[in-house]
């Protein structure tokens, strides 16, 4: 059982390491992405034109996947479709089973994490490996990604090196980063080599051509998915894009916004399995499509534009919550504004709904993302959708707001209480708690400005009555 | 020679409850600063509140409730709606509208409401008499951001114009200007762990900049900042910008 959130909250900021690390490294993405974009025109009218794309692919969402579907067949692409996180897992594993595979090599996805695939297979004796660094190192420390993009960014080189020297013995020069690199790498070519099966994520599929496209920088996205005999690729539906016109767009702003890099170091255009006559690649390629309540999202007016997601983590890097908390303190996949957004919609209001507090509406998030996804609004909503679905009918605060309307929407009764506040001004009553936990209370004034206004109209009439 | 001077246009005035009820010289110097420009200002009695504390917190019923009562009385008269406050401008300019069907009538009135609401620095901004502002000698004070003046309203520049008018005013912004102070209305009670944090921070680095006075067109981040700073033992050094130009045109009325 997953402690509250509240008290996740308390642990993540009591932690100072943690905290200078996280900010650390948001402020040196952040500044990295601005520079990125510092031509203010251009970035507004390139994110107009991903805003279109992404919206556009979501509003033919069935069209679309129907057409990749149908291309990837075309392409020797096996494609599977999940309702839901089980199902997807259950695929995998059948796939997995009938390769006789034992060991399984991955590359980064966010959507694996979602369904928690490791675990599951390892429930079934599969060993799952992490090739990707940050990843890599996560999984060594039996830990889950912290950021979606940087899945390690929680820890610093120190940290790093204990945690190789401790889980493999490995002892490296302090501060030594390509060190560690070179650890890393040693240790997972090996891995490479010896995979039965890679598992990979998908950034964008194409439809009309029916191709994965895969953006990463160390190159392990692309050993996953060509060096073992087999490859399976785990999909959001959301992911689908009409055509390749599109994707330079989309490219440039996923990089730019994750990294501040003009361009990654790999991309890879995966259209079919080893042709007749081709030296390597996989014999098997399989695509397992993922629904898990993004159909409905589809559906829903109001909560759709969450699918125009490009997971380039910019809400997070820009969010003053996530640069204090981490990650972890979320306790859920996604973590940050978007993982406010999605994990409410997918596992709903009772399990994730205390996400949305975590939020000021300050728009950071928003203003950053490269899409123009709305999350301030989309979270605003989703606080009324909750509150709406939510069962209990009387609350603490359901009282309070039904006082406090009863109040406003009465202007005597509004300037009573105001007076009341005013007479009432030195009782130093200390409440409400949270607030006074780092500030002092506010006094009211002697007297509110509906009276001052009153007062100096009298005034003034007066004056010119004489 | 006109034989009766013209009738000074009107404007309306939304104090905002915070205003109102804690800080309500900043809506005197707001009436103030609005005469100075030329305005006759109403001020409707039965106004409260824009409903922004439970829209924000979850409760879309009591906002609406409140939004209709606000545009009511705020759509008497077909003239400007000043809001010294960003987050309060914003709430009734850009929620408002998006709070009733389309093409109702209440749709309809909630988008008149819209296109007259403003920002109270940013509606004065060009239209104050700066040469009649009082000789200073050099002081440095210190700009707070509203989130909502940054991006909801897309005010933010219009306040550091206004002060670049001023003679003898050196302007500066804390290290991370762009960052929310924790305030976040409910925000800072529901999530009170993470608030005091920012809070904390936000609060350090407007300290840091040296400035006499830090001032800002939003009450909530004011109240928020100036009562932290209270709470470390120091004296309040907040002040709404409609107060500080007040001090500056020599406007004086009785607290």
């Amino acid at each position: 059982m997953k402690t509250k959130f509240s008290k996740r909250i308390e642990l993540a900021l009591a932690d100072s390491q943690l905290r200078m690390n996280f900010r650390g490294a948001m402020d040196f993405l952040r500044n990295k992405r601005q520079l990125a974009f510092n031509d203010v025109e251009e970035w507004q009218a390139l994110r107009k034109k991903g805003a279109a794309i992404r919206q556009d692919a979501i509003q033919r969402l069935p069209e679309l996947l129907t057409q990749l579907e149908h291309q990837c067949q075309q392409n020797g692409i096996q494609v599977h479709w999940a309702e839901d996180g089980n199902e997807a897992n259950k695929i995998i594993l059948n796939i997995a089973q009938q390769h006789n595979a034992k060991q399984v090599i991955k590359g980064k996805s966010m959507a694996t994490e979602e369904i928690e695939l490791n675990d599951f297979l390892e429930k079934h004796e599969i060993d799952c490996i992490e090739s990707d660094m940050g990843e890599y190192i996560v999984q060594l420390d039996n830990e889950k990604p912290s950021h979606i993009i940087m899945p390690a960014i929680h820890k610093n080189t120190a940290q790093i090196t204990d945690l190789f020297e401790k889980k493999l013995g490995i002892s490296t020069p302090s501060g030594d980063v390509d060190a560690l690199i070179g650890v890393g790498r040693r240790i997972l070519r090996e891995r490479f080599e010896h995979a039965d099966i890679g598992i990979s994520g998908v950034n964008f599929a194409i439809a009309d051509t029916g191709t994965l496209c895969l953006v990463e920088n160390e190159g392990n996205g692309r050993l996953s998915t060509t060096a073992p005999p087999v490859h399976i690729a785990l999909m959001g539906i959301e992911k689908v894009i009409p055509n390749i016109q599109v994707l330079p767009t989309l490219q440039r702003l996923l990089t730019r916004s994750a990294t501040g890099q003009h361009i990654t170091s790999y991309l890879n255009l995966i259209s079919s399995p080893r042709k007749k006559g081709e030296l390597d690649g996989p014999k098997e390629v399989h695509l397992v499509l993922l629904d898990n309540g993004r159909a409905n999202i589809s559906q829903d007016e109001k909560l759709q534009s969450t699918l125009a997601c490009i997971r380039c983590g910019a809400c997070m890097n820009h969010c003053p919550v996530y640069t204090r908390i981490g990650g972890h303190a979320y306790g859920s996949t996604y973590p940050g504004p978007i993982g406010q957004v999605v994990m409410p919609q997918i596992k709903g209001f009772k399990q994730e709904g205390e996400l949305l507090d975590a939020c000021s509406l300050n728009g950071a998030c928003g203003e950053a993302c490269p899409v123009e996804i709305d999350l301030p609004e989309l979270i605003r909503t989703l606080r009324h959708r909750k509150q709406e679905s939510s069962s209990t009918c009387w609350s603490k605060e359901v009282f309070i707001w039904f006082v406090w309307t009863k109040i406003h929407l009465h202007p005597w009764l509004y300037r009573q209480a105001t007076l009341l506040m005013a007479v009432f001004r030195t009782l130093n009553l200390n409440y409400p708690k949270g607030w006074t936990r780092t500030r002092t209370m506010p006094k009211a004034a002697k007297m509110s400005l509906h009276r001052q206004v009153r007062e100096r109209s009298k005034t003034k009439k007066k004056k010119e009555n004489e | 020679m006109l034989n009766s001077l013209p009738e000074s246009p009107q404007v309306y005035l939304f104090g905002t409850c915070l205003i109102d009820t804690f800080y309500p010289k900043a809506g005197l110097d707001a009436i103030a600063l609005l005469e100075l420009a030329g305005y006759e200002v109403v001020f409707p009695q039965a106004q409260t509140c824009c409903g922004q504390p439970p829209y924000n917190s979850g409760f879309k019923a009591p906002a609406l409730k409140i939004a209709r009562q606000t545009i009511k009385l705020l759509s008497s008269k077909d003239i400007p709606v000043i809001v010294p406050s960003a987050s309060c401008a914003s709430m009734i300019k850009n929620h408002y509208p998006a709070l009733f069907q389309k093409d109702t009538s209440d749709a309809q009135l909630a988008h008149n409401l819209s296109l007259r609401t403003f920002e109270l620095i940013d509606f004065l901004a060009d239209k104050l008499p700066y040469g009649q502002q009082l000789s200073f000698p050099h002081c440095k004070v210190t700009l707070h951001q509203s989130c909502s003046a940054l991006r909801e309203m897309g005010v933010a520049s219009a306040w550091r114009a206004i002060l670049e008018k001023l003679n003898n005013l050196e302007i500066c912004f804390p290290e991370n200007k762009q960052e929310c102070c924790g305030f976040g209305g409910t925000f800072a009670v529901k999530s009170d762990a993470i608030s005091a944090v920012m809070t904390e921070d936000k609060c350090q680095n407007l300290m840091a900049t040296g400035g006499a006075s830090i001032l800002s067109g939003d009450m909530g981040c004011l109240m928020n900042i100036g009562e932290h700073i209270k709470f470390e033992g120091q004296a309040d050094p907040c002040l709404h910008l409609a107060s500080f130009l007040v001090k500056r045109f020599g406007l004086n009325h009785e607290d």
